[in-house]
């Protein structure tokens, strides 16, 4: 790239920069990482009460201890981990169905009120959560009565606005061309949305389903509220309660939190490309 | 001939737009029921004294006693705070790492942004549980024992209503800054050589080149990430409620986890309803400024 001078006379100076470049970069890297890392060699010490434990930055052991530890906390430390699961998951796939059939429908189908109705949820984003929270409780807890039910997990989430956002945005830059001759071909919009958006969406609905994926798995508010016992917590309220009840237990406590992270770094590690790319796919124009 | 082709074709928008209704369904009544519905239900709700059987109405009081809640003005002045301190920080931060990203081969830059927005994908919860005890106030802390090597104090880091706020920003500037990372060097990459090369030719030196033709032309992303970066620091509430309860002394108490606290603490829905409009009102008045000045010739 141009910004940086090329440097064409002398060959060491441009690696003389970089390396240069490199530990700044390096040295920022170890700053945001070193939390992730100490959680993870903290973890494998012995499951015992602070005032004992010595905080080292270099694992003397590794024991599997601490994370039997944080299992027999509860009976249904298990079920966590499954609960997260089933409601990211059912929350990852209503969204990718629904959210493209949605952004589909109002990028290439005419239709009267397409602009109001989207604009009016456009305008959803705007608006902070905190709004939204009291009412949406009461809803789920005093109006319908399904407070600590996978139904309240996961209907409020089974479609969000942005991802809607995303869908539209991508499946506007498909040229209408295609989906016009299929129609004249005889194919039904179904058939359309079927044969011919979601092979040519493919990426953007992976990337829609991993950041969908994660981010329910991630969250600790909702849950939080809307469950009361145990057995229906996910994995982040579960991890909240034991820290609450083991306040001196260090390794365990790592261990906990180990656990509710691990599943997300194997998966960004698998799905590398489609991370890094849906950062942008909503945020950058052109 | 051209009547009846007119006529099919106006069959087809037809059914064309029956699909659509039937592809949007769904969505729709999913954000009638769980975002629409909730938005009026709290208005109404702010004009109320909630009870589970029957809420009376009492006017504009919810407000009134916000406004003269004195705890209801320092969280929104911690959240300023905290704003202000995270927010620029984070933009510079990750402006210069894309700078300094750009001149490797795109393997590297992949392998840099692919560890910086690691810390990302693990869940708040997990994070403030490390950071909990990084911040131990026993002299054995990790903070502590950093800070013992320059020779300075312990100090008990979210304990103490002097270093509460700050710790709280400190995690913030340690956290990831992945995604701002990414966008910035989305945008850096867009800029065309030529501009380069017409400041090569008069001279320019690297950083004229940065100020003159590098930020310039990442302010349409800069302004998306300020404006994104306000509105969601303006809504924090996890960090606050998981490490410090909002204390000590209501050091850090944001005004996110002063609504949840009426909310779901006091269940004083309707102050928490008001409360939360309030917000609502404040986020769209700062957002707008930063359009309008900022924003002058960005085009969206």
């Amino acid at each position: 790239m141009a910004l940086y001078k090329q440097h064409s006379g002398r060959k060491i100076a441009p690696y003389v920069r970089n390396a240069a470049i490199a530990v700044v970069l390096l040295v920022f890297a170890v700053a945001t990482l070193f939390p992730i890392y100490f959680m993870i060699i903290s973890s494998f010490g012995d499951p015992v009460e602070a005032g004992a434990a010595n905080y080292t930055l270099w694992p003397k052991k590794i024991s599997f201890e601490s994370y039997l530890f944080f299992f027999d906390f509860s009976k249904y430390s298990y079920r966590w981990l499954l609960n997260s699961l089933v409601v990211a998951g059912s929350v990852m796939i209503t969204n990718v169905v629904l959210a493209s059939l949605a952004g589909y429908a109002f990028s290439k189908i005419r239709f009267r009120g397409r602009n109001v109705l989207f604009s009016l949820l456009l305008s959803a984003m705007m608006i902070p959560y905190q709004v939204t929270q009291v009412p949406l409780y009461i809803l789920i807890v005093n109006v319908f009565h399904i407070e600590n039910t996978y139904s309240a997990l996961i209907l409020p989430g089974i479609v969000t606005v942005y991802n809607i956002f995303l869908a539209k945005q991508f499946i506007g830059s498909i040229p209408t061309e295609i989906i016009e001759s299929a129609k004249v071909e005889g194919c039904s919009q179904l058939q359309i949305f079927t044969r011919i958006i979601v092979p040519l969406s493919k990426t953007v609905l992976a990337v829609m389903a991993i950041l969908t994926f994660v981010d329910s798995w991630n969250t600790f508010f909702w849950p939080f509220l809307v469950t009361n016992t145990m057995e229906m917590q996910t994995i982040q309220v579960g991890l909240k309660n034991f820290r609450f009840a083991n306040t001196t237990y260090f390794a365990p406590m790592m261990a906990g939190a180990a656990i509710s992270a691990i599943p997300m770094f194997v998966l960004f590690f698998s799905l590398q490309k489609y991370f890094l790319e849906g950062v942008t796919v909503g945020a950058v124009k052109g | 001939m051209a009547q009846l082709a007119r006529t099919i074709k106006r069959r087809l928008l037809h059914g064309d737009a029956a699909w659509a209704y039937a592809f949007i369904a769904i969505a729709l009544l999913v954000y009638a029921m769980f975002t629409a519905y909730p938005v009026v239900s709290a208005f109404m709700i702010s004009f109320q004294e909630y009870k589970p059987l029957g809420s009376t109405y009492v006017g504009f009081e919810n407000y009134v006693n916000s406004f003269g809640d004195s705890l209801f003005w320092k969280s929104i002045r911690n959240t300023i705070v905290y704003t202000l301190l995270t927010v620029p920080v984070s933009l510079l931060l990750s402006f210069a790492v894309a700078i300094l990203i750009l001149p490797f081969k795109k393997r590297l830059q992949t392998a840099f942004k692919a560890v910086y927005y690691l810390p990302a994908v693990a869940s708040g919860v997990a994070m403030s549980v490390v950071w909990l005890w990084i911040y131990d106030p026993l002299p054995s802390g990790l903070m502590n024992r950093l800070l013992d090597v320059f020779g300075i104090g312990n100090q008990n880091w979210l304990g103490s209503s002097a270093t509460a706020m700050f710790s709280l920003v400190l995690m913030a500037w340690l956290s990831s800054h992945g995604t701002s990372i990414i966008i910035y060097l989305a945008a850096l990459l867009g800029i065309d050589n030529s501009y380069y090369e017409a400041a090569d030719l008069d001279g320019a030196s690297f950083f004229q080149k940065l100020w003159h033709v590098v930020v310039p032309f990442l302010r349409p992303t800069t302004l998306f990430l300020l404006v994104t970066g306000v509105i969601g620091s303006f809504q924090v509430f996890q960090n606050a409620y998981l490490m410090t309860g909002g204390g000590p002394d209501n050091a850090t108490t944001m005004v996110g986890l002063l609504i949840f606290n009426n909310a779901f603490k006091y269940f004083e829905y309707g102050e928490a309803a008001a409360q939360s409009l309030v917000l609502a009102l404040i986020i769209a008045v700062i957002s707008y400024f930063q359009f309008r000045f900022l924003g002058k010739d960005v085009e969206y």
